[in-house]
């Protein structure tokens, strides 16, 4: 369902971002690069740190004529982006939650991976699978 | 892929064929069929076991060897199968080894029909799995025939073996693992952290990202931790890539942890009960594993086949465990399980397992430090033992070390002679071992080795200059020189003898301590005895060396005397003339 799916770390470095039309990906790097500014202004508005997944789930962050953008951050203030396509029907609040979630499982298990040096970007294998399968959706 | 599976499944086979249940036999039909595909096609693979699957009772069978063929063939197509010959040798003799029984022939006729390298060698393991399993219902003489071929072909099938199914972990390999294991964490139940883990991999010298895929592949239940199966696997999949299998997209399901649990996790029912029921009363007793799998199964056979898988699980904790004795039963009760690809594969390392409790010795040891050695750098491996020329030498170690425990593995035992040296050297050997370059491990183990050989050689230097003191004195009278080089060489030759039967004397008490079962002592004694075979060479040729430089020097002397006299004589003779004498 995704068009874009992008990971971005607690410095706001990029860790991963995939697109699914590869020919506009710099538009959508921008786009995310722009959400992140919305994505501040969320979590710094909380002032509590609830480890509640709603709290983590920020929701659509702002929408476009083309697509609309969720966000989601982690309590480590890892920030997933989920750029979606606005021609789409316009998916349930669920799904894209559980869209974040997957996301976040693959990401946990990244993590996990003692040879993974956070901040390197992401290049595991099965997170990509994952992050494909959301994105072939798309298409 | 599909070889794998019918590997597995033919080695339980054919210890099923050594039972007298037509059952089994069947399903060995099933399974030997199998194989044969395996080398044409998936499709054919699948056609083959369906027709297969109408001669013997086995339709569930058809599927988990579909399912395997699926994901080996996947990972044949991966593999541009540089088959590691050097891996092979080694192995072979393991392999000899470990399937005594007749499931040891039809495994090997199984690896030879996966080696798609040699395609000439399936039609015939296929034709003596095939005929072997007849055999048990009809002709025994067959199966003794097809063991015979096995046998000769147990080189090539561990060369097989090892080429073509390399996401197989042997029982040599997973003595290694466990081994390591422990080294890591003394308890194999427990988990082995991540960093930990990250440490002891990152010796491997693989690039980070494939060991990070490798993680990935191996943490099946994503905790950041490794069990052991987990570490076997992951293990298992750094020895495949420095030997440069290419790493697969997903687990293979034979190094799936869950590969050993699944039968575990499915009790059903199956025909191969009774079966079953039987082998864990013909089996050993205290064979609960056995009987638990045994009453878990009971109608379809694939529930049997889990059963079976069962059994192999309970037989596979076993193996983690120090136990030798269920393993037995777990292979009778392999017999019964062939279907599933898996399971065969679980059967398999039993199998070889069950031989290995037998041969638990210095040998166990050897092939440990040898797989050790396999994994990482077949190819260097057989140029050490004949950059050493010693083959025979090899085998004398290996006959000194494993005491005559396993006598069919001497080219094992001379490459674990090999092997062992490097381990031997660094507190964790083996690790320093896999993950050091063999080369540079081999020298430092020979160094280690040659250390005591210099001190006997040093005892030796000592008694021939003794000698030599000897001998120089016997030569003041020139015309006794001749013979007083050879009482020179006389003294000396005996002490040579002396010295070499000391450390001859030495290898012997060496041996023993090998069988102590001590990993550093027993990697270094083998290589000792080579080391002090060629020390005593080594020595004989100083020796001759001393005699004749003593000689020399004799002779020198004796020829300034005889120059001195001559000076004398001929001022008395002649007029006082300038001499001059050289």
């Amino acid at each position: 369902m995704a068009v874009c799916i992008a990971v971005i770390a607690k410095e706001n470095c990029p860790l991963y971002i995939r697109s699914v039309p590869t020919q506009g990906e710099l538009k959508f790097h921008y786009t995310v690069h722009t959400s992140l500014d919305v994505v501040e202004e969320k979590i710094s508005g909380v002032g509590k740190a609830l480890a509640d997944q709603r709290e983590l789930y920020l929701g659509l962050l702002y929408p476009t004529e083309d697509y609309k953008v969720y966000g989601y951050v982690t309590n480590s203030k890892v920030k997933f982006v989920i750029v979606v396509d606005s021609s789409n029907t316009s998916l349930r609040d669920n799904e894209i939650r559980s869209m974040f979630r997957k996301l976040h499982n693959s990401f946990t298990d990244v993590m996990c991976n003692p040879f993974y040096n956070p901040g390197d970007p992401i290049q595991s294998k099965a997170f990509d699978s994952i992050v494909s399968t959301m994105m072939v959706q798309a298409c | 892929m599909a070889a794998v599976q019918a590997g597995l499944p033919v080695r339980l086979e054919s210890i099923a064929g050594e039972l007298p249940l037509p059952v089994f036999v069947g399903i060995t039909n099933e399974l030997e069929m199998r194989y044969p595909n395996q080398p044409l096609t998936n499709e054919s693979q699948s056609h083959i076991l369906g027709s297969v699957a109408g001669s013997a009772p086995r339709p569930p069978a058809d599927r988990p060897v579909l399912r395997h063929p699926d994901t080996s063939m996947d990972k044949l197509e991966a593999w541009s199968p540089p088959q590691s010959p050097g891996i092979s040798p080694p192995r072979s003799p393991s392999a000899y080894r470990s399937y005594p029984y007749g499931a040891q022939r039809n495994g090997t006729d199984t690896l030879l029909v996966h080696d798609a390298k040699v395609p000439g060698r399936p039609s015939v393991p296929q034709e003596n799995s095939s005929p072997s399993h007849y055999s048990v219902k009809l002709q025994p003489e067959q199966p003794v025939i097809t063991r015979v071929a096995s046998v000769e072909r147990l080189v090539e099938r561990l060369e097989v073996d090892y080429s073509d199914d390399p996401w197989r972990i042997t029982e040599e390999q997973r003595e290694y693992y466990t081994n390591q294991f422990r080294s890591l964490q003394p308890d194999l139940s427990a988990l082995i952290m991540g960093t930990v883990a990250k440490n002891f991999f990152t010796k491997s010298k693989l690039p980070i990202p494939e060991l990070s895929h490798i993680w990935e592949l191996s943490d099946v239940d994503k905790d950041g931790a490794l069990t052991f199966p987990e570490f076997c696997t992951a293990f298992h999949l750094i020895v495949a890539r420095k030997n440069g299998y290419p790493l697969p997209e997903t687990l293979p399901a034979t190094l799936r942890p869950g590969f050993v649990e699944a039968g575990v996790v499915t009790a059903p029912p199956s025909e191969a009960t009774l079966p079953l029921i039987v082998f864990d009363e013909n089996m050993m007793p205290g064979a609960n594993q056995l009987k638990m799998g045994s009453v878990d199964l009971q109608g379809t056979s694939r529930p049997g086949v889990t059963a079976k898988q069962e059994a192999r699980d309970e037989s596979r904790k076993p193996e983690f465990s120090p136990k030798r004795i269920p393993e037995p039963h777990e292979k009778t009760i392999q017999h019964v399980s062939t279907l599933k690809p898996d399971s065969p594969q679980e059967l398999d390392a039993n199998m070889k397992s069950r031989t290995r409790p037998r041969s638990y010795s210095s040998t166990s040891i050897d092939d440990a430090m040898k797989k050790v050695e396999e994994p990482p750098t077949p190819p260097p491996r057989p140029q050490k033992t004949h950059s050493r020329a010693s083959s025979l030498d090899l085998n004398k170690l290996f006959q000194q070390s494993g005491q005559g425990s396993r006598p069919s593995q001497h080219s094992l035992s001379a490459k674990s002679g090999w092997l062992p040296p490097p381990p031997a050297l660094p507190p964790r050997p083996p690790a320093t071992q896999i993950f050091s370059f063999l080369p540079g491990s081999e020298k430092s183990s020979q160094k280690a080795v040659q250390q005591p050989n210099f001190a006997d050689f040093s005892k030796f230097r000592e008694e021939e200059s003794s000698l030599r003191g000897l001998s120089t004195e016997d030569l003041t009278p020139p015309k006794s020189e001749s013979t007083v080089v050879h009482q020179g060489h006389a003294p000396q030759k005996p002490v040579r003898r002396k010295l070499h039967p000391e450390s001859q004397s030495a290898t012997p008490p060496s041996a023993t301590p090998y069988s102590a079962a001590t990993l550093t002592k027993s990697t270094q004694r083998p290589p000792p005895k080579q080391k002090r075979e060629i020390q005593m060479a080594i020595r004989k040729n100083r020796e001759t060396n001393a005699v004749l430089t003593r000689l020399n020097s004799e002779l020198q002397q004796q020829l300034k005397v005889v120059h001195r006299e001559r000076v004398t004589l001929e001022s008395q003779l002649e007029l006082p003339r300038p001499v001059t004498s050289t």
